[in-house]
């Protein structure tokens, strides 16, 4: 099972979708994706994950590169993780980095 | 512009490979791949052996060696991947998160004999864990029974170092102001009132969501029992009687791998992947130096799992015996710390590899202190004499990575060494001091004569530590080792037979008392004299110069019923019983009063020791002692008290109260004569250990002004401390 992106790009916020399976192969490809959605510099940036079944560390480095690459002036969401993935991101401290949401409401 | 050197320069069975480079060791990722670097001095052959994870027969076994032009002739010649006796090699395209590795070496001689005495132990037939390993697969989950047969049971995995630390950095709060917390990662959050998931009790992401609790607590330094990769099922043997594991390895003082956390206290260990492991780790540390607590791991540098003739070839004793291990000259190994081998820590190659080791644990996981197992073996030489003058901890004392963390030896051995007060120090070290726990045991019972040694405890050991100052000495009652609070005023003798070793496990001389009756009793009167007694101790601690260290569990009396060796057992005696909080709430209560005092108090946190001399003038030295009368103290009795003149704390530099402390160890109460104290000032009360709670202690600014300001009437076996300031403040 591979990895399915897809990117809604607005004025202030990139939302990007994933579902399938974030691992070591599949990692590169979102990365080039967040690269992209930099560009236009959105003050929020939002994962939707609910459709994501795993996450391995090579993916969590991307949210991590995502974070750093867009600067502390920009929000981080991460939408709608469950179960494995949700897993990953709290035992590994970085739910605390991001704003986790079930459904995604712009807090600014 | 991408570097020249991810070209292939050999192929091996479909692997692209390269000469790689030969540091750093280890396996770290490098563009395009994975560099692999192992030393070993005697082997002449050497494979690199990958696995997929989890997989008990490898995916390729690629030799360290391929064709090579030779010199003028172009004509070729095998030759090795190794530069002096160090192998390295680059394996590109590799998916690191999807391998495990290890070694197989050779030279060529016969396998030594298991059981039989040998110089060289190599064995082509078993693939070896990297010494330098960066995580450690093989015992993911903790408790969760191993393939006993598995050809390879410790595997090396390739960790990705990079993490977002969020501008975190050590804390370097200074020695003399932490308070630290000895605790163990699993007891800490194992036991089900801790109320954490089950899934997760136990591991560091589970003692993370328990930091608010030792922020409350106020302790600024937790010490971690070993977290290097150990196996709990090392000597264990399953008790068909109760259907569980007995003899497991608990505490975890036996190291596999020097720089890999231990996957089985991670919650991500079950996802077999060494990165998140140790990113859980780091997680952990941020999070608690975030709410300004320093992290001190207890290393265990003196030994290794191998054992002896008898153990098992995982590592070390495959690559290089004689290199790692001391050795008589009959190929026995040396036993200096008591557990069947002692790693060879003044052997130079040893010696960097300790170093790189800590220097790994400082750097990467932003670890802010060390303390050293057993150190007083890493002051022997090769052949087991001690030395005046160690390389290794002179090394590390003079590191520049290290340079700010605390370094903390166990300054004894299992051979007969103890170097309490005398370990060789370079201007760095501090020590475990044994004898102020001996000193403070003693007096707290009610030994008569021990007021001198007591007062050299509350200066902080001046007897041992002159030249070197308060700070090298790491105070403590109790430790993970011996009796914990409440059976030292439960017990006068050890019972261990939970041990299985008929009850001649653990140590014999305690410097304990019951109270009048061996173990659990309704007896409210002795109930009584034991918690007294637990506060006295806990008091006396937090008032001595030097670094104080409270063991897990002591600050709500949680009992291990006269065990004073635990270090065997998965179970609830060793599990922090959160329900205790609240029967010892009382207790809890004085223990978070009694931190709070010392952290607000700076003269009882000096550098430096007590000059006993006033040279501004103000009319009291920095320290005075006293008796039942003031300025003359009793050094015969059971009782001492003393005074601490806080213009003078911290060398004058942070304006402090007086502060006056009356231990009284007899069985009858005394009236204390204070002494005067400049016009305007009062003597108010900040505990009473004599009182019940919530008189027993009291808050910064809000201690009752003592009715009697010329006598202090206090109870038997009791202390009583006091502040003095003036009515302006």
């Amino acid at each position: 099972m591979g990895l399915d992106i897809s990117v809604t790009q607005g004025a202030d916020e990139a939302i990007i979708q994933l579902s399938g399976e974030l691992d070591a192969a599949a990692a590169p490809k979102l990365k080039e994706a967040v690269e992209k959605v930099a560009e236009a510099k959105p003050k929020r940036l939002v994962f939707v994950v609910g459709e994501l079944h795993f996450m391995a560390s090579a993916g969590l480095r991307v949210l991590i590169f995502a974070k750093q690459k867009m600067g502390s002036g920009v929000s981080l969401y991460v939408i709608g993780s469950q179960g494995p993935v949700l897993n990953t991101l709290t035992m590994s401290g970085f739910h605390r980095s991001v704003i986790l949401q079930d459904t995604y409401k712009p807090l600014e | 512009m991408q570097g020249i050197d991810i070209q292939p320069t050999h192929e091996y069975q479909g692997y692209r490979i390269r000469p790689g480079k030969p540091f750093p060791f280890g396996a770290s990722l490098v563009p395009g791949g994975v560099n692999f670097s192992v030393f070993s001095r005697s082997a002449s052959y050497c494979v690199l052996v990958i696995f997929e994870k989890g997989a008990a027969t490898p995916l390729v076994e690629i030799p360290f060696r391929g064709m090579f032009a030779k010199a003028f002739t172009e004509e070729p010649v095998w030759g090795e991947f190794r530069i002096g006796n160090v192998f390295n090699m680059t394996v590109l395209g590799l998916d690191d998160e999807a391998i495990e590795y290890g070694f197989r070496m050779d030279n060529g001689l016969a396998p030594a004999e298991r059981g039989k005495p040998a110089i060289h132990r190599f064995d082509p037939s078993v693939v070896l864990l990297d010494p330098y390993a960066r995580s450690i697969g093989g015992r993911d989950v903790w408790g969760r029974a191993p393939d006993w047969n598995a050809p390879f049971p410790h595997r090396s995995r390739v960790v990705s170092d990079d993490y977002d630390w969020e501008g975190d950095r050590p804390l370097e709060i200074p020695l003399e102001d932490l308070v630290i917390y000895e605790m163990h990662v699993r007891g800490f959050t194992r036991h089900p009132s801790s109320g954490i998931d089950a899934a997760e009790a136990g591991t560091f992401s589970a003692m993370r969501e328990k930091i608010p609790y030792l922020k409350e607590l106020g302790v600024n330094c937790v010490e971690l029992m070993p977290i290097y990769e150990f196996d709990e099922f090392e000597n264990s043997r399953w008790d068909d009687e109760r259907k569980c594991w007995s003899k497991m390895n608990y505490w975890g003082y036996s190291t596999i791998g020097f720089f890999s956390p231990k996957a089985g206290y991670a919650s991500t260990g079950r996802l077999g992947d060494g990165t998140m492991v140790a990113d859980e780790l780091k997680s952990l540390v941020k999070e608690l130096h975030r709410n300004g607590i320093e992290v001190i791991l207890d290393v265990v540098f003196n030994h290794t799992a191998e054992g002896n003739e008898h153990g098992p070839t995982i590592s070390y004793r495959g690559i290089d015996n004689s290199t790692y291990y001391m050795l008589t000259p009959e190929g026995y190994y040396q036993n200096f710390s008591g557990t069947g081998n002692t790693l060879n820590c003044n052997n130079p190659i040893v010696r960097d590899m300790v170093i790189d080791a800590l220097r790994y644990w400082a750097s990467q996981f932003h670890i802010d202190g060390f303390r050293f197992d057993l150190a007083s073996i890493l002051s022997r030489d090769p052949w087991g004499g001690p030395m005046a003058n160690p390389p290794l901890l002179e090394s590390l004392a003079f590191d520049p990575i290290l340079g700010k963390c605390k370094l903390i030896a166990e300054a004894w051995d299992a051979g007969g060494l103890y170097q309490v007060g005398s370990f060789p120090a370079y201007g760095r070290w501090a020590e475990w001091n044994g004898k102020y726990r001996d000193a403070i045991r003693q007096f707290l019972k009610g030994d008569p004569g021990e007021t001198g040694a007591m007062s050299q405890a509350i200066l902080g050991s001046p007897q041992l530590y002159q030249g070197r100052g308060p700070t090298a000495s790491i105070n403590f009652v109790t430790c993970h080792d011996g009796f914990n609070l409440a059976d030292l005023v439960s017990y006068n003798g050890k019972h261990n037979e939970a041990n299985l070793e008929d009850n001649r496990d653990g140590a014999n001389d305690n410097a304990s008392w019951n109270c009048g009756w061996e173990g659990p009793t309704d007896d409210p009167s002795i109930l009584a004299l034991r918690q007294r007694q637990m506060k006295n101790a806990i008091a006396m601690l937090l008032v001595s110069q030097g670094v104080p260290m409270i063991l897990m569990g002591d600050e709500f009396a949680q009992s291990k019923f006269g065990n004073n060796n635990t270090y065997g057992l998965d179970a609830e005696i060793n599990w922090l019983d959160w329900t205790l909080r609240e029967t010892h709430r009382d207790f809890h209560r004085f223990v978070r009063k009694m931190i709070a005092f010392r952290l607000a108090h700076p003269v009882l946190r000096s550098r430096d020791f007590f000059h006993y001399s006033d040279p501004a003038g103000r009319g009291y030295s920095d320290i005075s002692w006293h008796g039942v009368q003031a300025w003359r103290p009793d050094w015969g009795g059971r009782a001492i008290a003393f005074m601490l003149n806080g213009y003078y704390a911290k060398g004058g530099t942070a304006p402090d109260d007086f502060i006056y402390v009356a231990l009284n160890m007899h069985w009858d109460a005394l009236p204390f004569e204070l002494p005067r104290l400049p016009d305007g000032f009062r003597w108010r009360i900040f505990a009473n250990t004599g009182m019940p709670a919530p008189e027993d202690a009291f808050d910064a600014g809000a201690e009752p002004e003592l009715a009697d300001q010329n006598v202090c009437l206090t109870g038997g076996r009791s202390v009583v401390i006091l502040v003095g300031r003036s009515e302006a403040q």
